[in-house]
């Protein structure tokens, strides 16, 4: 049987205990599963295969040859987690992203956390993504970062532990639904047997919480998904989530601002004004007169029309600000000083190179450390210690040591395995991690789970899909409802 | 609808139709030279001067010769217009469009596309010619019946109708102008009736011989085909059908007043068949003004809808709620 000899051996598994029994979350789908024989697992493997070609289900990898659209490498074993894990779980997650954005919205006012001497002032003076031109801006509801995207991973003991927040433009939401919709054709069984939390009411959230940022109250505001164009690695998900919540997908050029600070988007009707922007491109792209001059993506004056309040832009400029890896390692201090509470969820232990102690540890320490750069996303830049070579570790040490203020360390955890279906007869433990999505405009939601991404290379920690990670369903499992 | 998709749109439609009316171009004059003698005076160069492109031509090729023409008009990328040159347009333009197309419509241009790569040695050598030929038009033919049993009849697909119909009527003058330019040339000696298998070959690069058969009632002459190609109400690709979707479809879109103003002027624009006229330059003339006035349509639905330039509709509008329910100009961009 295909259970026999499956083993994750140090790590925590989602759903084998180390003594080879399932979790209660899994029971159901474990015995699904070992009913199957190889014939059967590989006929739902090919189904998933075949589903995702027919749904268009795909990423853009970009190569020195060009870009190429690839297939979403999926699994076809879900992970499952409890009900009242994820429930406590989801309000740590909104109780993190309620302070965040109380500091992104301090910090372009009085910084009074600074002046109150938790987070020193030059971290915020030199941090690339503390925009100026945004000190002083209202946007409604005190609310900078709508869509967070948080990357959870579960060390050795079992405990969810933030490992970062995106609050620039996080991605990979579509993927989160799409893998549901493959899951349902692939495993229909399941969904009788066992009691699968939904997740398909994301876009209707989403459009909600959009529609709670317009400017103007009027009966159907105008909300638009702006994109950087189908050359995009996230193209499929600006398309797919534009068509979800019936709204227009715009690129820059298909919006202007007029003379009275307004945005418009360019119909065969005419112009038409636009109320909330859901901007898929990054800050710096957004408005080539106050940011890139040379940028085409975006829209002049843009920023113009925001500061007067005239359209909200999703996230709003200058979020990014808390998505510094640095800031991260304050997030606990910025929920108690805001908030006055105990933070739900913990950061992994951070290290400062900033800090000439703490800098020496992780120089001492650059092969049992995973270190990264502060500003970056997707993995890259990063240093993995016990992965590295003595040559990467010393080119790692002269770049900390040139500019300490845009590294962190932290130790390399051992990340939460499940299994994979690696061959029709052959599961495995891979790595995963888990992005869930919390919305905040008037009202906060966060996603039934998110998205497990897994490193499907054997004992690899990378489940960026960029860079070979692929996906699997996730299943918030109600065990206590029968 | 977003000005640029209804653009896209428009040239999807277009560049679909011109790759189907350039394969049908060159399959008359293929067809035509099987069934004409040797000594009969029939230049492929006629083809480069009735699309208009003979300064194009002389930059690349120094001899007419019928490789050469051929191969400009379904292979050179040098050549805007070529058949794979406009396929190659409507798959990009299809590409950033699929999310308001027909689901199947991108693989569908993919696989024609590939065929037309992988085969177009076929189309240059005259021994497959035909078979390559009449596998372009239906894989074309293939698309359109997708969209016709796909689509949504909203305003993508009025878009689409101004692209196909614009595009297949300027390509009904030009082949139309391609028949009477061959008659035109001297061709003193000739053992057969020339004027028959040259107009029978527009009707069937047009498949319209089975029509004309049935609405005309006579026998192929040269005037009455060059009217029924003008004046039917029925056939689908005659000037006066073209045209008559072109108003419809306009009359579904917004603001359409401007462009209606056009259609209304190329209506206007009659030629007289009736009396004892003959097929001649003066005809050709006819032919050539056809076209300008299409083409000035083509301009005035791309100012209409498509275009904006910041710069200057805010001189011409200087209030812009007060007109955004009205009739808003828009000027071209440059």
């Amino acid at each position: 049987m295909i259970w026999d000899n499956y083993q994750s051996e140090q790590h925590y598994d989602e759903l084998i205990t180390p003594t080879g029994s399932a979790r209660d979350s899994a029971t159901k789908l474990v015995e699904h599963i070992a009913q199957m024989d190889e014939k059967d697992l590989d006929r739902r493997r090919q189904m998933a295969e075949v589903t995702i070609q027919e749904m268009g289900i795909s990423f853009t990898v970009y190569t020195e040859e060009g870009n190429i659209d690839r297939a979403w490498p999926f699994d076809i074993i879900p992970r499952t987690i409890s009900a009242p894990l994820w429930k406590t779980t989801a309000e740590g997650l909104t109780q993190r992203l309620k302070a965040l954005n109380m500091f992104i919205d301090d910090l372009y006012h009085e910084q009074k956390i600074i002046k109150d001497g938790i987070i020193p002032e030059h971290i915020i003076k030199e941090s690339k993504n503390f925009r100026p031109e945004c000190v002083g801006v209202n946007p409604a509801h005190g609310v900078w970062a709508h869509i967070c995207g948080t990357d959870l991973v579960r060390d050795a003991d079992g405990q969810f532990y933030v490992l970062e927040d995106n609050l620039r433009v996080p991605s990979g939401v579509s993927y989160m639904l799409e893998n549901r919709a493959i899951t349902k054709r692939v495993l229909p069984e399941m969904f009788e047997k066992e009691n699968i939390l939904p997740l398909d009411d994301y876009p209707e959230q989403l459009f909600d919480m959009l529609l709670s940022l317009s400017p103007r109250q009027i009966e159907e505001p105008e909300i638009v998904v702006l994109t950087p164009g189908i050359f995009n690695s996230a193209y499929f998900e600006h398309a797919f989530l534009a068509q979800q919540m019936g709204v227009e997908l715009v690129e820059g050029s298909d919006l202007f601002v007029d003379d009275d600070d307004c945005v418009y988007m360019k119909t065969i009707s005419g112009p038409e004004r636009v109320d909330v922007i859901y901007r898929r491109i990054d800050d710096l792209f957004l408005d080539p007169e106050v940011f890139d001059k040379d940028s085409v993506l975006g829209v002049p004056g843009m920023m113009r029309a925001w500061k007067a309040g005239n359209v909200a832009l999703a996230n709003a400029p200058g979020a990014g600000v808390a998505d510094d890896k640095v800031i991260y390692a304050y997030v606990p201090q910025i929920i108690e000083y805001y908030l006055n509470e105990a933070p739900i969820l913990p950061n992994v232990e951070t290290f400062l190179c900033e800090d000439p102690e703490q800098r020496a540890y992780v120089l001492d320490n650059l092969d049992k450390l995973v270190v990264k750069p502060a500003n970056e996303s997707g993995g890259y830049g990063m240093l993995i210690g016990p992965h590295s070579t003595k040559k990467e570790q010393a080119t790692f040490a002269a770049l900390i040591q040139e500019n300490p203020r845009n590294y962190i360390a932290q130790p390399t955890l051992s990340l939460s395995t499940a299994p994979t279906l690696i061959s029709s007869n052959i599961m495995e433990p891979r790595h995963l991690d888990l992005r869930p999505f919390i919305l905040q405009g008037k009202n906060t939601y966060v996603t039934t789970g998110g998205l497990t991404r897994v490193a499907m290379k054997k004992g690899s920690l990378v489940v960026n899909s960029s860079q070979g990670g692929g996906s699997k369903d996730t299943w918030i499992v109600d065990t206590e409802d029968k | 609808m977003l000005s640029r998709v209804a653009e896209r749109i428009y040239w999807s439609a277009r560049y679909l139709e011109r790759v189907e009316n350039t394969a049908r171009l060159v399959g008359v004059y293929d067809n035509l030279l099987f069934d004409l003698p040797r000594d009969t005076n029939i230049s492929w160069f006629n083809l480069i001067k009735i699309n208009s492109c003979i300064d194009t031509f002389s930059d690349r090729y120094k001899v007419q010769t019928e490789h050469n023409v051929v191969k400009f008009l379904l292979a050179d990328d040098t050549n805007p217009s070529s058949m794979l040159s406009s396929l190659k347009q409507a798959k990009e333009n299809i590409r950033t469009t699929r999310d308001v197309l027909p689901q199947d419509t991108w693989e569908l241009i993919n696989e024609l596309d590939l065929y037309a790569r992988n085969h177009i040695r076929q189309g240059i050598n005259r021994t497959d010619r035909h078979k390559f030929l009449n596998s372009i038009i239906q894989r074309c033919q293939e698309i359109n019946g997708l969209f016709e049993g796909a689509m949504s009849r909203d305003a993508s697909w009025q878009f689409m109708t101004l692209g196909r119909n614009l595009e297949r009527a300027d390509m009904t003058t030009r082949i139309l102008d391609a028949g009477v330019s061959i008659m035109l040339q001297p061709n003193q000696g000739t053992r057969i009736n020339l004027s028959q298998v040259v107009w029978g070959n527009v009707l069937r690069s047009l498949s319209g011989y089975m029509n004309y058969r049935r609405s005309v009632r006579t026998a192929i002459v040269s005037k009455k085909v060059a009217r029924f190609l003008l004046e039917d109400e029925y056939f689908p690709r005659t000037i006066h059908f073209c045209i008559n979707e072109l108003e419809s479809a306009t009359k579904k879109l917004p603001r359409s007043k401007r462009v209606l103003k056009e259609i209304k002027a190329l209506k206007k624009l009659h030629y007289s068949l009736a009396n004892g006229n003959p097929l001649d330059e003066q005809f050709r003339d006819y032919l050539n003004q056809l076209q300008i006035n299409i083409s000035d349509l083509h301009s005035a639905l791309m100012t209409n809808w498509f275009a904006f330039n910041m710069g200057d509709h805010q001189e011409e509008t200087p209030s812009l709620k007060k007109v955004e329910q009205k009739e808003y100009p828009f000027a071209c961009q440059a």
